[in-house]
């Protein structure tokens, strides 16, 4: 058990940003707005997840303007998806090992 | 956290990867729609034709130029009428699912579709230009079908497979050029009423 609880990983550990990964592994890029909706969150509460997953190097933030609008795209990173995947893989052992 | 909680974890995961690549608000009465237009359509063209068959001969003057011009007129009805009912069912879904109707993914699920369907409608003008009206059902039948199946990984439900009946149903029609507007009626009028009704037996009713 013990071993399993070493790869649920803090920064995960919350469901903003769990949101935000599950969206992010998916798809190739996600822009803010899109998230936001997604998520159904406020834009502070949203840039603040963003900015712990973007310090931890698990995301990728792509700033650019479509015509004069500033757009703001994010992308899992490898380090991200493979961390995202550990932190999934663990919860599953956990869900299964308590069922048995 | 216990085991509960980890399990919302995993559901909500699901979730957001499933709302964030596919398009959820497309209904099944839009497609049934669809295709009862379709069908008046053909019924349309198909009187206009035997009207025209009939007067032959009676006159000296060759009407299939006019008659060419109100069929492509009775086509681009239907179609409008078409995209006006399932813009405006998908919308009223939409914000009932309180789903965005204009995001990155209906955008791309949109680029998807017109590629292939745009690329068709040129093929077809082209070979309108040429004479060539015999092969235009099937081209608009497969490359309708295309454009389906190009769209679908971006949506849920049997699109996929519309899009698939469609291409083979293309394919078909090669062979039995002069019955465009059956097949026009049979995939554009049947095939989307076929697909609306699952459609809405699958997804529609709760």
């Amino acid at each position: 058990m013990k071993d399993i609880l070493l790869h649920i990983n803090k920064t995960f550990d919350h469901r903003i940003r769990l949101g935000i990964m599950s969206a992010l592994v998916v798809n190739e890029s996600v822009d803010f707005k899109s998230l936001k909706e997604l998520l159904g969150v406020t834009d502070g509460n949203l840039a603040s997840h963003l900015k712990a997953l973007e310090k931890e190097a698990f995301i990728l933030v792509q700033k650019q303007f479509i015509g004069r609008k500033p757009n703001t795209k994010y992308s899992a990173t490898l380090k991200g998806k493979d961390a995202f995947k550990k932190h999934i893989d663990a919860l599953e052992q956990i869900i299964k090992s308590s069922q048995l | 956290m216990n085991t509960e909680n980890y399990l919302k974890d995993i559901s909500e995961i699901k979730s957001i990867m499933n709302k964030s690549t596919k398009f959820l608000s497309l209904s099944g009465l839009s497609g049934i729609l669809v295709g009862i237009y379709a069908l008046i359509g053909a019924y349309v063209a198909y009187e206009m034709i035997s009207e025209y068959s009939a007067e032959i001969g009676k006159t000296r003057f060759n009407y299939v130029s006019i008659l060419r011009i109100k069929l492509i007129l009775v086509a681009f009805c239907v179609l409008a009428v078409s995209i006006a009912t399932g813009f405006v069912l998908t919308y009223r879904k939409a914000k009932t699912n309180n789903e965005s109707i204009w995001n990155g993914l209906t955008r791309k699920l949109l680029v998807d579709f017109c590629v292939p369907l745009f690329t068709g409608g040129l093929v077809c003008l082209i070979l309108m230009s040429k004479g060539y009206y015999g092969v235009i059902a099937p081209a608009t039948l497969i490359f309708y079908g295309l454009s389906l199946y190009s769209a679908s990984k971006y949506t849920v439900g049997s699109i996929k497979y519309l899009g698939l009946a469609e291409i083979i149903l293309g394919l078909i029609s090669f062979n039995y050029i002069g019955y465009g507007i059956t097949f026009w009626a049979i995939g554009f009028g049947i095939f989307h009423i076929i697909y609306g009704i699952i459609f809405y037996y699958k997804h529609d009713r709760n």
